[in-house]
């Protein structure tokens, strides 16, 4: 495959980035997204040019380390991490843009690497559940009802990569964070911090910058592992009634 | 021993007002709750206006009974001057809430994507700008029709039937009325269904539901509404 990249070049965070535009060849078709741009940084370390910044860690669509906006879509086309997205969803001969993720609370690093520890803040501040460390407990002490399970595996699944937040035209953290609050909200071991947990992650997150919630549905639309975007209702639901009892 | 981290803020934490005004679902909750004392009042307000299709004896005796409602229990007025105190203090509210967590919104996304495409956000876009279009349909409706600022020809107090009539007796008239009504539709549709998320009623078996009752309601509140100038237009009503 042949493609014409336009990839965004900023060398640090407070000189102003730009679109530069790079023509690239012999690219497989089974290559993933993060495999052409090595292809591309190879191409560019040995005209002893500065490669393209970019992050990835597992390329196994788990760890949420990896993620730019492609072509206006964050994660590209399919409902994939950038590292699972292959070149076979693109044409011969096509134009690509590549941008990172912009949000206020997302500042760019360099290149197309933005500093996301707002979320590891988030999660610091709720995102976890209080138990005595040691020896592991007898798995039947706690029974977790199945639909319960099912809730919180399914908001388990959230990797943190903040494509929501890329994708929201309010730069908004509420999928992200719903799916922390209602992952952990719904399981017995959970509930000891079920209301202190909601109030202090969506009052971290509102710290940080994240915008509110209009309902759009962009996130939901670009997440890679599928959250719903009722999970961002049933996390009001929990703020409110957190709210309400008082904490 | 080791230690274990001190997993929850023992520190005193904010009133409930406090919590709820501080935070943007604490924001998003005082629209909801607002929008949905509007929409209620919105329905009361459009079945009431098709009694103008009774005749003038029908529609001022309504006009007439909405000073005397509550009555003996309330005095003569006191009812109609609480649903406007509750509705001043909804309309404010929601329109706060709306320009305050428009600019944190704004202000959240500070770089636009180069690469642009259309995005599903249609509905908020209008929100925005269609709920500027309310607030001042709002104060020219009440300048027209309640004060008679602005009413084209002879306002006459008590006499609403004939105010009605010549209000879309003017071209002007007709085409403020039929825009706000439209931009009220979108606001509805968008809105209802939004309302209920930021409530925690949303759900993936309720979605449905949700989204057939909030269009419902924006149509048959529209098409209500603009019944009337469309009746005078017509010469149905005159
Ligand atoms: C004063 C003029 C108004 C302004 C400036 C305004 C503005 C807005 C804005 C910006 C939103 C948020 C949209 C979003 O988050 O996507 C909203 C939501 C809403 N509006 Fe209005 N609006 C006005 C009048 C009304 C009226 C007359 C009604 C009554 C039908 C209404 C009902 C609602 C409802 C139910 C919501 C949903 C609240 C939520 O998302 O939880 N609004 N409005
Ligand atoms: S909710 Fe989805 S898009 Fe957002 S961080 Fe989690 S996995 Fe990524
Ligand atoms: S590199 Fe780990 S999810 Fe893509």
């Amino acid at each position: 495959m042949r493609l014409t990249l336009r990839v965004w070049r900023q060398p640090d965070p407070d000189t102003p980035g730009a679109m530069v535009t790079y023509g690239i060849d012999g690219i497989s078709e089974d290559m993933s997204f993060l495999e052409m741009l090595d292809t591309l940084n190879e191409e560019l370390i040995l005209k002893g040019e500065e490669p393209v910044a970019f992050d990835h860690d597992c390329r196994e669509g788990i760890c949420g380390a990896c993620g730019v906006v492609i072509d206006g879509e964050a994660h590209g086309p399919e409902r994939t991490t950038t590292c699972q997205l292959h070149m076979r969803h693109f044409e011969d001969g096509a134009t690509i843009d590549v941008e990172p993720w912009r949000a206020g609370a997302f500042p760019v690093v360099k290149d197309l690497v933005v500093d996301r520890s707002a979320f590891d803040r988030i999660i610091g501040s709720g995102g976890y559940i209080t138990v005595p460390t040691g020896a592991a407990p007898e798995a039947h002490a706690t029974p977790v009802p199945k639909p319960a399970a099912d809730l919180a595996f399914e908001h388990a699944e959230c990797i943190g990569c903040g494509a929501c937040v890329a994708a929201c035209p309010n730069g908004s953290a509420m999928l992200f964070t719903s799916a922390k609050v209602n992952h952990l909200g719904v399981l017995p071991q959970g509930a000891p911090e079920r209301e202190t947990r909601v109030l202090d992650m969506v009052a971290t997150m509102d710290e940080e910058g994240f915008g509110g919630c209009t309902l759009a549905g962009e996130c939901a639309t670009a997440c890679p592992k599928g959250i719903p975007l009722q999970s961002i209702s049933m996390m009001n639901r929990e703020f409110l009634r957190a709210t309400v009892r008082g904490r | 021993m080791l230690s274990m981290a001190l997993a929850t803020r023992t520190d005193r934490r904010p009133s409930l007002t406090r919590t709820l005004w501080a935070s943007t679902i604490g924001k998003k909750t005082v629209m909801a709750l607002t929008g949905l004392i509007m929409l209620g009042y919105l329905v009361a307000h459009m079945y009431g206006n098709l009694k103008i299709f009774f005749g003038p004896d029908s529609f001022n005796d309504y006009g007439h009974w909405l000073r005397v409602m509550g009555e003996p229990l309330l005095h003569e007025k006191w009812g109609l001057w609480i649903v406007r105190v509750v509705l001043v203090v909804a309309v404010v509210l929601h329109g706060v809430c709306a320009y305050q967590l428009s600019r944190r919104d704004l202000a959240a996304r500070p770089s636009r994507y180069v690469h642009k495409r259309p995005r599903a956000s249609y509905a908020t876009r209008t929100m925005r700008w269609g709920g500027v279009i309310l607030a001042l349909f709002i104060v020219w409706h009440v300048l027209d029709l309640t004060t008679g600022t602005v009413h084209p020809g002879g306002f006459q107090p008590g006499r609403p039937y004939q105010n009605v009539v010549d209000t879309f007796s003017t071209w002007y008239g007709n085409v403020v009325y039929i825009v706000a009504m439209l931009a009220l539709g979108l606001h509805v549709r968008h809105g209802f269904w939004s309302a209920a998320q930021t409530l925690g009623a949303g759900s993936a078996t309720r979605d449905r539901l949700l989204r057939t009752t909030a269009d419902l309601l924006a149509l048959v509140l529209t098409a209500g509404f603009i019944a009337v100038p469309v009746a005078v237009m017509t010469g149905v009503v005159s």
